[in-house]
């Protein structure tokens, strides 16, 4: 296990490396720069600021200083926010999208579970085909489309809960709602295929012949093996669940990374999209990492 | 060499695809007996056509100015059927118009990631060994990329050229399409028509080109129907960020973002292309679900 964890934290190293230069160069590949303005700026004043930001050097100069500085955790200074490093930025916004993930993460694992295994306890009955069609309508509805349309029908016409900003509990309920749901329906189905399949299984039979009842069954003997097709998918669902954060953050005005990144994007500031696709990219992969080693504890098959 | 041999393996090759004709056929029947399934293809079918004829019949261009008609909400006089936006646009021909460029993003993308990923998976799971070890590695390790941020970047750096979406879209999306290709390749590879054939000295090539591709057909068949649906919701999403096709042009996912910033003043610009959007993607989900059932031979 000691021997599995530290080889797979070795093998993360080329990936992120991967990224990094991926990311570094392409940005660098654009046309136009950091300090296009309306007015062009007097050339010795544009060389100063090329010199201060490092930008006079030769790429891969710049690329060794970028890497090298990453190590220590510093992504630079913003070239937009003048007065910010991009390791503040991500600190400012971090708490908000942090919150905002992890509650939609949690929400479409337990609702997806638990919509997944009622409806394959109820195979091929009405509530079954009830229950998958929602989950069907769940994927195929994108999350900036239901965020308006939730807006619309609890904010504006029932004025129930706020439209956006940064405030209480209540402020978060919608765009979390808006977040989870289509992970919710991608969950449900994963654990309802993979619940059908571990149900028919001869240790269940002999659960039932013991004379356990239904839910005793579930939860005592399906549920475990059955959740192994679901932490499998949770680095995809992170992933989705990030990317979705970015028009979520955008539509209910929330001040998290997601927003800096596409305000980022359009300034083209270099080393803040840098930064959040760096620190997402390290996010997901350390994710993924996670998950492999979830399966050890799910699965007594696996061992490494 | 395979050609100065004809009659055993064009044998070989009767034999197969008797053995396939018979699973396509039982996969149509079950896909007939498949209510959900048949009612979406006919739904996207009639909105195909709707999308490429629908711009020609309305009397409004997608682009024309009626400043007669501001904001006007749904109605038949004036042949605004979904009203207009504050520019006096007529949505019925901008949705149908935006949906030509969602259907043709969500068709070509798939076909460019078909392309990549049918390629890399049948290769690496046909040679095996350390290539297939070494492609496979490239396909986790790209995997781990955080890639709707590259899509971002890509299309904030280079522009917005709807080439450049397609590409873009269907180079991120092989990667699934690779994974299950190579693994219903190694499956093949050790059935007795594929090991038949090498033993009649059939090339690697031919052998790759004519019995284990038209073999991956129905898997590939499903997994396209069911990454049509992800293409246009990436295409959506970027439109939706102001980073998709350029006005006056529209897509469903730029309709939507416009929609959302009037919904309370004009809610009809936000329902029409969300539904739109939403049924073209419950529909080929819908029908991906149903070609995957009717192929597998467990469902009967």
């Amino acid at each position: 296990m000691l021997r599995y964890t530290v080889l797979r934290l070795l093998g993360a190293v080329p990936t992120l490396l991967l990224l990094v230069t991926l990311a570094f160069f392409l940005i660098r590949a654009a046309p136009g720069g950091p300090f296009d303005a309306e007015k062009a700026l007097p050339p010795e004043i544009e060389a100063n600021l090329r010199a201060a930001y490092h930008l006079d050097e030769p790429l891969v100069q710049q690329f060794v200083r970028y890497v090298g500085n990453l190590t220590r955790g510093d992504f630079g200074p913003s070239f937009q926010y003048r007065d910010y490093t991009v390791t503040e930025l991500i600190a400012t916004g971090l708490p908000v999208s942090f919150r905002l993930g992890l509650a939609a993460m949690l929400l479409a694992v337990l609702g997806g579970v638990a919509a997944g295994t009622f409806a394959a306890m109820r195979r091929n009955r009405p509530a079954d085909h009830a229950v998958m069609a929602m989950a069907m309508t769940g994927i195929s509805i994108p999350n900036f489309v239901l965020a308006p349309v939730l807006i619309l029908l609890f904010a504006v016409h029932l004025g129930w809960l706020p439209a956006g900003g940064l405030g209480g509990p209540a402020h978060m309920v919608l765009p979390v709602i808006a977040l989870a749901l289509p992970q919710i329906a991608w969950i449900a189905r994963i654990t309802r295929g993979s619940m059908t399949e571990v149900l028919s299984s001869d240790f269940i039979r002999a659960a039932r012949a013991k004379g356990l009842s239904d839910s005793e069954v579930v939860i005592r003997h399906a549920l475990r093996p059955a959740m192994i097709p679901v932490v499998s998918y949770l680095g995809p669902a992170t992933a989705a669940v990030l990317t979705g954060s970015v028009v979520v953050e955008e539509i209910f005005g929330l001040p998290g990374i997601g927003r800096y990144f596409v305000q980022g994007a359009l300034n083209r500031d270099y080393t803040l999209v840098m930064g959040v696709v760096v620190f997402y990219g390290a996010v997901i992969i350390a994710l993924n990492f996670l998950v492999d080693l979830g399966y050890a504890v799910l699965d007594p098959k696996v061992r490494y | 060499m395979p050609g100065a041999v004809p009659g055993p393996l064009a044998g070989e090759d009767a034999i197969e695809n008797a053995a396939q004709g018979g699973l396509f056929r039982d996969a149509a029947r079950r896909l007939r007996a498949n209510r959900a399934a048949r009612a979406s293809a006919l739904i996207l079918i009639a909105l195909t056509v709707l999308v490429i004829v629908g711009p020609w019949l309305s009397p409004h261009a997608y682009d024309a100015t009626d400043w007669d008609a501001i904001s006007q909400p749904p109605t038949l006089a004036g042949q605004h059927y979904f009203g207009t936006d504050p520019l006096g646009r007529d949505l019925f021909s901008r949705t149908l118009v935006g949906g030509r460029i969602s259907l043709l993003v969500g068709i070509a993308a798939t076909l460019v990631s078909l392309l990549i990923g049918v390629t890399w998976g049948a290769t690496a799971g046909y040679l095996g060994g350390r290539a297939d070890h070494v492609m496979m590695r490239i396909v986790d390790i790209l995997y781990a990329l955080p890639f709707m941020f590259f899509v971002i970047l890509l299309m904030v750096l280079f522009g917005r050229h709807l080439v450049l979406i397609f590409l873009a879209i269907g180079a991120i999306n092989w990667l699934d399409m690779a994974r299950i290709v190579r693994g219903q390749t190694l499956a093949l590879k050790h059935r007795e028509f594929v090991e038949a054939a090498e033993a009649m000295g059939a090339s690697r090539r031919r052998v790759l080109r004519r019995h284990i591709l038209p073999n991956l057909v129905g898997v590939v068949a499903v997994y396209a129907t069911l990454t049509v649906p992800q293409v246009i919701l990436v295409e959506s999403f970027l439109s939706f960020l102001g980073l998709g096709v350029q006005e006056p042009m529209t897509s469903w996912g730029a309709l939507v973002n416009e929609g959302a910033e009037q919904m309370e003043s004009a809610p009809w610009m936000l329902i029409f292309p969300a539904l739109f959007l939403s049924v073209t993607l419950f529909c080929f989900n819908f029908l991906g679900d149903g070609l995957r059932d009717a192929l597998d031979p467990r469902s009967d």
